[in-house]
C-alpha cells in the first residue's frame, strides 16, 4: 500500500536528489520507519530524540497538517499524499 | 463621486481604474495606504517595487545591509552601480525612478526588539522579506501585538512558502504554523545553500499580491493557508495552517505579551549571528 511522500529540497539528499518518494505503512510512524529503512537519515530532523515529532518541521496528509490529525498515529492509506515541510527563513 | 485622482494619478493608474474589482475606489484605497517591507533583498525587491507601481502611497523600507555583488543575481531593485552602497538607499532611489508620485520612507537600520514596535506602528500591513529566524519571530510577534496584518515568504533553494498572519479573527500566526526555530546551523543560509535567483521574484511578487489584496479587499487572502511553491516541479500547493488556541503569542491565554529576546528563542549566544543570515544581525543589537 505504497503512499506518496514529497520531501523539501533540503531532504533530498538523503533519497538520491528525489522529490517524491514512495514508502509504505497503516500510520504515519509506520510509515516513516519505512521511509527511513529506503533512506536513511531522511528522518533525522523529523523525530525527536524523545520520540515525538519536531515543531520545526511540519507533515500534512494531503493538506491537513497531522498534528492536528493523530500526530505520528495519524492513519494513512493508498492515494494519501504526504508532504514534509521545514521552516526556511531565507528571503534575501 | 470624486476620488480625488489628479488627471496624472489617472493617467498612470488607468488599467488599475478600468480594472472591474480595482477600479478609482480600489485605487484611492491604494494611495491612502501605507505598506512597510522588512528588508530590500531577493523577496523585498520585487514586493516593493510592484507595489511603488501599484501606487502604494506610501512605502516603507527596512534594511541594514549595503549592496555586495553577490546580491544582483536576484535582489532586481539593485543595480551594478549601487555596489557598496545602503541597501535603502539603493532601494529608495530605484522605488522614486519608478514612482516617484508616492512617499518612499527608508529605514537603514535592524529591527530590534527595541524599536520593533515604535518602526511597525505607523504601518497598515507588513511584509516581510528578511532572512533569519529571530527576525522573523520578532516581525510575527511584534505585528500580532500591534494587531497588523503581516505578509510572509520565504524561500530556500528552489522552495518557496507564503501565506498572510491576520491578527484576530481565530487566525494562525507564524509560531501556530512553526512554533519552534530549527536549532542553530540546522538550515543552511542562502550564501551557503545557494538560491534559484528567479525563486524570489516569484514570491516576492506573491507577498505584494496578497498586500494589495489586503488593502483592496479584493478576492481571498491567504490566510489560514500556506502556499508552497516548488520551482524545479512548477507546483504550487497549498495546506491549511490551523490556528493554535495554546499558542503562547495569538492562543487563548498568550504566555507570550511582549517582545522577547529572540536570539535566545532561537538557540543563538549572546552576539551570535544567525547561521542562516546573509550578514550578521541580532535582533537585540
Amino acid at each position: 500500500m505504497p503512499v506518496k511522500v514529497k520531501l523539501p529540497q533540503i531532504m533530498r539528499k538523503h533519497a538520491g536528489g528525489e522529490s517524491v518518494v514512495s514508502a509504505d505503512g497503516a500510520t504515519l510512524r509506520d510509515l516513516l520507519a519505512d521511509l527511513e529503512a529506503k533512506y536513511p537519515g531522511v528522518t533525522k530532523n523529523v523525530i525527536s530524540e524523545d520520540g515525538g515529532l519536531h515543531r520545526f518541521i511540519n507533515i500534512y496528509v494531503n493538506d491537513e497538517d497531522v498534528r492536528y490529525l493523530g500526530s505520528l498515529e495519524t492513519p494513512v492509506k493508498d492515494g494519501d499524499t504526504i508532504s514534509l515541510l521545514p521552516a526556511v527563513a531565507g528571503g534575501s | 463621486m470624486s476620488l480625488g485622482f489628479t488627471e496624472a494619478q489617472v493617467q498612470r493608474y488607468a488599467r488599475h481604474i478600468i480594472l472591474p474589482g480595482i477600479g478609482g475606489e480600489g485605487q484611492r484605497k491604494l494611495l491612502d495606504s501605507k505598506v512597510l517591507c522588512i528588508g530590500a533583498g531577493g523577496l523585498g525587491s520585487p514586493a516593493a517595487m510592484y507595489m511603488a507601481a501599484a501606487g502604494v502611497g506610501t512605502l516603507g523600507i527596512l534594511d541594514f545591509d549595503k549592496v555586495d555583488e553577490s546580491n544582483l543575481q536576484r535582489q532586481i531593485i539593485h543595480s551594478t552601480a549601487d555596489i557598496g552602497r545602503p541597501k535603502v538607499e539603493s532601494a529608495t532611489d530605484r522605488l522614486r525612478a519608478i514612482n516617484p508620485t508616492i512617499d518612499v520612507v527608508p529605514y537603514d537600520t535592524i529591527l530590534t526588539s527595541d524599536n520593533a514596535f515604535e518602526i511597525l506602528e505607523p504601518w497598515d500591513v507588513v511584509v516581510d522579506g528578511t532572512d533569519n529566524f529571530p527576525v522573523r519571530y520578532l516581525v510575527n510577534d511584534a505585528t500580532q501585538m500591534l494587531g497588523k496584518p503581516l505578509v510572509y515568504g520565504s524561500i530556500y533553494q528552489f522552495d518557496g512558502q507564503a501565506t498572510v498572519f491576520m491578527p484576530g479573527q481565530d487566525a494562525p500566526c507564524y509560531r501556530c504554523l512553526f512554533p519552534q526555530p530549527p536549532p542553530p546551523g540546522t538550515v543552511p543560509s542562502c550564501a551557503e545553500g545557494g538560491v534559484f535567483g528567479v525563486l524570489p521574484g516569484i514570491v516576492g511578487s506573491i507577498q505584494a499580491t496578497e498586500a494589495i489584496k489586503l488593502i483592496t479587499g479584493l478576492g481571498e487572502p491567504l490566510i489560514g493557508k500556506l502556499l508552497i511553491f516548488d520551482a524545479l516541479a512548477m507546483e504550487f500547493t497549498t495546506v491549511k495552517i490551523r490556528w493554535d488556541a495554546d499558542c503562547p503569542v495569538c492562543g487563548k491565554e498568550p504566555t507570550v505579551t511582549e517582545l522577547i529576546d529572540y536570539d535566545w528563542f532561537c538557540g543563538l549566544t549572546p552576539g551570535q549571528v544567525p547561521p542562516e543570515a546573509e550578514h550578521g544581525v541580532s535582533t537585540t543589537a
